[in-house]
């Protein structure tokens, strides 16, 4: 252990990892170095496609065969080289010298197995204990990583507990071992906000008890100004910079890294003028209820997912609809475009309760409510050029073929694209450019009302900042009601003229943004504001 | 769990109730008179009138359908047109045969297919996988009668090294059982093999690419085990589910088989039926066969729950 | 995690004809699938010319004689020629295959798109079909064609009943997952009429997996008819059909066996070419799937 202390966990020296060659690219990582010091949290930041989570595969030995292969340099674990370990000895190293947590908690887990057996299948492979002794050890790693009800959740199945909780029991397999190096490849992305700073806290007090070095992979910059030690920041593959959590949050030199922190929205609104134009819709005590068929024998199981919401929202207003997944935000956003029926309540749009209209009645009113959805990669169709998606609406409301192009083609100047871009097929372009036509898609229909529901959240932090100024841009020039559906709060503070905070279906709080953030009264808006990340960094 | 087990149990009533329906509109709701199909071309107006008495189709449609449900209800599925016996003791009588041929064919192909399927998988891509998948597209497309014949043209009548014909019942004759059981199993078996290895491939490879399996590798877990202890396990329902649902060819499968080998079981007396247009024999065997159809793949369901945590009542 | 890729270089879509040529290429056994079920087909299209006799008449002197070179397939019990017989024969299993598949596909399609969609009579459409799934195939056959008397009509009717299911449910499940993209649910908030979702956008979905099922239903069908006409309640015994030549030769298969092996083995190799180009097309139709088996 003495000479461990002096030996970095992790040291990676010009590595370049090579693609298929049928790809656009040659390689996944070129020429890689970066160290990680024992007790350290080493965070890479990038965006998609920059080699981030290729990196952590490679250290671990778990390269897709065939596909990605390491060309060159050394990735040496206390000073072993991975890349030249026989399949046995990685073997042997991966859980007693490193070990991994994952994304996306549910899937990582078997889901056919304990999660007790799963922890305590660590020890199995690598330690001779007896099954007693592995359950003890299990029990009191589980208490470590503070999961209630050990004895009891021990014999759980995964989909038993909660996305937090899974994670939890990730980092209890992960660290069971005591292993020198943690790789982290996001491991709180798919997370509510609330649980997100809970397993940072908790990532953070394992690591720094255990002496263990990590490699914490995020995409988010609140993140890391809130775990980071030292920073690594990548793009297709090189390394950009690197440096001290300081150094690079508060004095990047790099254009790029400049680029990507300028993008982060801040947590502080700017002051906006209260909106005061004609109401564009209203709803009054909207409700949708879920019911369970409630077939022979089979307990019935309501779920109210929105209930008694109240919304009022005018031309030329942005209102934010804030939540954590399942606050029912998504569903208020359906009912209103009426891609779900309401159980209950009025929808008021331009003073017409749309709630209730029976299909026919309702489609000559559908064109002024419109909806930009969250994945750019199954909102348009494959099948149809980016032409025929545009023209499809104006067609369905009476215009020629040449005047809905002739529109379309002004839009697509209107978004930032080139008009040649209707003759072609969504695959040719990437995520950001397909949600500015899936906008010019929704205001060839000139509607009143554009309801974004989680528009920007797939989308890469640089791009996210490109598509919210288009957004905001079209809301004013068009005098649009813009309702704006997010878990984002610092995407909300930018953009928001009044934020609604909901949870569990029910709104809990409303107000003016800037009012709203420097003065939440709700409990569970406190929480949640508390719970972003990056709180010290970005109030600039 | 046991509330699950109810309900499971309840929703097969439904099923059979419309495949009793189905086989009752089938003879009332074909075009034409089914008397005079069923009595033949050389028939008599005399037994054209005795057959549709028989069959009941001489009463309202409604009280027809009421009767076929209560005789049903009753184990009462009608009665012979050519021996006058009622249908039940024809099937009761030749019980045994089908009964033992299906166990052992699916045992065979079972313990024959699994085990394929995992290897082809684990191998995928690789010629062993390309060879197991060409064999199974093979064992899908040849005819079950063209297999039987092939096999009694080659151990039966040229190396002669089995019985060609016949069936002897385990229990009084174990060792002939064994002889003039296995060139049917084979031939039965082999479109049953095909499917499950295609099926049980397909589950296995799809469970080798999910994010457990490369946390069960991250976490140093020998190749056997993360195939056995956590690929096989997840895949079990889905190759538990078409082993159920390829009863169903199976039960297709022993009518031919059985004709081909010449064994005294149900699907010679569907043939035989056939041939005499016996309707009753066929429209009862069609019956028993769908409800124990109905009532394997229950069973299986309700396994389910044992192999998989996820499904839940 | 963030979806943005890169802009993707603009990539030329090859023509259809090239695609298709491209599939053969890579595929030699989907050729030589495709190859043997032309000549089968020209072969039944143009049988009377491809010397062969009337397939009834009778010649004492081709009494179950062996293959030879003025009979080249023998001949059958009563003296009929086995060669013309198996042309003709070729007629009426690749007659039964394709007409079962377009017929199922089709009645599938639309049972499976108002099921599936507009969820008009789901439940009652639904389990109807899980009853007719629950009756084993050959048997429904076996009954159906019972109570109505052989001929080419029943007997294909009889074939397709027992396949519906499987499209309906195929496209079914088709539908629900499509109708939940969110440019399905676009075209909706447009304003768009739901033919013209179906049309548009349903519809181009179910098309690749239906022409890979279409395949299966034809090996099926083929196989089947075969079954059903071997077990005598097929194609009427008049009509030369592969399943009809082997139920005849049965009695005499241990002195006279190619009268069953020559139409046993002509149809299987009929329905392995017809499930190798399925499986070929399902490769490349229907990647998706095609992973999975």
């Amino acid at each position: 252990m003495t000479e461990a202390s002096t030996q970095p966990v992790l040291e990676i020296s010009h590595l370049s990892v090579a693609l298929p060659s049928s790809g656009d690219r040659r390689h996944a990582v070129i020429d890689l170095s970066l160290t990680i010091q024992p007790g350290e949290i080493v965070c890479v930041v990038g965006e998609s496609g920059s080699g981030k989570s290729v990196t952590a595969q490679a250290i671990m030995g778990l390269l897709p065969k065939g596909q990605l292969v390491a060309e060159r340099g050394t990735i040496a674990l206390q000073g072993e080289d991975v890349l030249k370990a026989s399949p046995d000895r990685l073997r042997e190293w991966r859980g007693t010298r490193m070990a991994m947590i994952f994304q996306e908690p549910m899937t990582a887990l078997n889901p056919v197995l304990t999660v007790g057996d799963q922890i305590a299948e660590m020890l199995a492979i690598h330690t001779d204990l007896t099954a007693a002794e592995q359950r003890a050890r299990v029990l009191e790693m589980m208490q470590a990583v503070h999961l209630p009800d050990v004895e009891r959740m021990i014999d759980c199945y995964p989909h038993q507990l909660s996305g937090g909780q899974r994670q939890r029991i990730m980092i209890a397999q992960a660290l069971i071992l005591d292993p020198a190096l943690l790789i982290a490849d996001e491991p709180t992305t798919a997370l509510d906000v609330t649980t997100q700073a809970q397993i940072l806290k908790l990532i953070k007090e394992m690591q720094e008890r255990r002496g263990t070095g990590v490699l914490f992979i995020t995409h988010d910059f609140g993140v890391v100004a809130d775990i980071a030690d030292r920073v690594v920041v990548m793009q297709h593959g090189n390394l950009v910079e690197s440096g001290t959590r300081d150094e690079v949050l508060l004095a990047p030199k790099r254009p790029y890294t400049q680029m990507l922190i300028a993008s982060v929205p801040s947590l502080v609104p700017p002051h906006r003028e209260p909106v005061s134009g004609p109401v564009a819709l209203q709803t009054i005590n909207l409700g949708k209820t879920y019911q369970g068929t409630g077939g022979f024998l089979d307990k019935e199981r309501v779920v109210k997912a929105a209930d008694q919401v109240n919304l009022i929202l005018r031309r030329g207003e942005t209102l934010g609809v804030v939540g954590e997944s399942g606050s029912g935000k998504s569903t208020v956003a359906r009912c209103i475009a009426r891609l779900i029926d309401p159980s209950e309540g009025q929808i008021l749009l331009d003073g017409l309760d749309i709630a209730h209209l029976p299909e026919k009645t309702l489609r000559p009113h559908r064109r002024h409510v419109q909806v930009i959805f969250q994945d750019p990669f199954r909102s348009l169709n494959p099948r149809r050029t980016v032409g025929q998606s545009i023209i499809e609406g104006p067609m369905n409301f009476g215009l020629s073929e040449n005047e809905a192009l002739s529109r379309a083609r002004d839009l697509m100047g209107l978004v930032g694209l080139s008009p040649d871009a209707l003759s072609r097929f969504p695959h040719q372009f990437s995520g950001g450019q397909r949600q500015r036509i899936s906008i010019a898609r929704a205001l060839a229909m000139q509607p009143h009302v554009l309801i974004a529901d989680e528009a920007v959240s797939a989308l890469d932090v640089s791009v996210q900042a490109q598509v919210l100024a288009l957004l905001d841009d079209v809301r004013k020039r068009f005098d649009l009601a813009l309702l704006f559906i997010t878990h984002d709060l610092r995407v909300a503070a930018q953009i928001c003229d009044r934020i609604m905070v909901m949870q569990k279906g029910k709104v809990v709080e409303e107000g003016a943004t800037r009012t709203l953030f420097a003065n939440p009264q709700h409990t569970y808006t406190k929480a949640l504001f508390d719970a972003a990340p990056g709180h010290d960094f970005t109030k600039r | 769990m046991w509330l699950f087990i109810l309900r499971r149990v309840a929703s097969t009533v439904p099923v059979m109730l419309i495949v009793a329906v189905v086989i009752f509109a089938m003879l009332r709701l074909t075009p034409g008179d089914p008397a005079v199909v069923i009595a033949g071309d050389q028939a008599t107006a005399e037994q054209i009138a005795r057959i549709r008495a028989s069959l009941g189709l001489d009463l309202p449609i409604h009280e027809q359908f009421v009767t076929w449900i209560v005789h049903i209800l009753q184990g009462d599925l009608g009665t012979s047109i050519f021996t006058n016996m009622p249908v039940s003791t024809l099937i009761g009588q030749r019980l045994e045969p089908t009964m033992m041929l299906t166990l052992t064919t699916v045992i065979f192909s079972v313990s024959v297919a699994v085990p394929l399927g995992v290897w082809a998988a684990w191998r995928a891509g690789t010629w062993t996988d390309r060879l197991i998948m060409m064999f199974s597209v093979l064992g899908f497309s040849f005819p079950v009668f063209v297999l039987g014949y092939l096999l009694i043209y080659q151990f039966g009548l040229t190396l002669k090294w089995l019985p060609t014909q016949g069936y002897k019942s385990p229990f009084t004759d174990p060792l002939g059982f064994a002889s003039t059981i296995v060139m049917p199993t084979i031939t039965l078996g082999m479109i049953y093999i095909a499917l499950v290895t295609r099926i049980t491939r397909a589950s296995v490879l799809e469970v080798l690419g999910e994010d457990y399996i490369r946390t069960a590798r991250a976490k140093g877990q020998v190749e056997r085990k993360v195939l056995f202890r956590h690929a096989l396990k997840n895949a079990a329902v889905p190759i538990a589910t078409i082993i159920g649902i390829g009863i169903a060819l199976l039960i297709g499968g022993a009518v031919v088989t059985e004709t081909v080998f010449n064994i005294p079981g149900l699907g010679r007396l569907v043939v035989d039926a056939i041939l005499r247009r016996d309707y009753p024999i066929i429209q009862g065997l069609i019956l028993v066969f769908s409800f124990t159809y109905i009532i394997i793949n229950m069973l299986i369901d309700i396994a389910y729950t044992m192999l998989d945590p996820r499904i839940r009542y | 995690m963030s979806l943005t890729a890169s802009p993707s270089p603009v990539a030329d879509r090859p023509s259809r004809g090239r695609a298709l040529m491209d599939l053969f290429r890579h595929n030699p056994l989907m050729m030589l699938s495709a190859v043997i079920l032309l000549v089968l087909v020209l072969a039944a299209l143009f049988a009377p010319y491809l010397g062969t006799v009337d397939p009834r008449k009778i010649g004492v002197l081709r009494r179950m004689a062996p293959p030879s070179a003025q009979a080249w397939f023998g001949g059958d019990q009563l003296g009929r020629d086995l060669w013309t017989r198996a042309l003709y024969g070729a007629r009426v299993s690749l007659m039964v295959g394709s007409v079962v598949a377009v017929m199922s596909i089709s009645i599938g399609l639309l049972i499976g798109m108002v099921s599936g969609y507009l969820r008009a009579f789901d439940a009652v459409i639904m389990r109807i079909m899980d009853g007719l799934m629950s009756i084993p195939g050959i048997l429904l056959a076996i009954g159906l064609v019972s109570v109505s008397g052989a001929s080419f009509l029943t007997v294909t009717v009889a074939i397709m009943i027992p396949e519906i299911p499987r499209v309906v449910r195929l496209v079914r499940s088709i539908v629900l997952t499509v109708r939940e993209e969110p440019y399905v649910e676009a075209a909706i908030a447009v304003g768009t009429p739901v033919p013209l979702i179906l049309w548009r956008h349903i519809l181009p979905n179910c098309v690749p997996p239906l022409i890979v099922q279409a395949t299966y239903v034809a090996a099926s069908a083929m196989l089947t008819e075969a079954l059903l006409s071997f077990l005598g309640a097929g194609t009427p015994p008049e009509i030369p059909s592969w399943g009809n030549m082997m139920a005849e030769g049965r009695i005499v298969f241990p002195i006279a066996p190619w009268i069953v092996l020559i139409p046993g083995c002509t149809l299987a190799v009929a329905i392995l070419a017809v499930n190798v180009l399925g499986d070929g097309l399902r490769d490349r139709l229907d990647p998706k799937i095609a992973k999975r088996m």
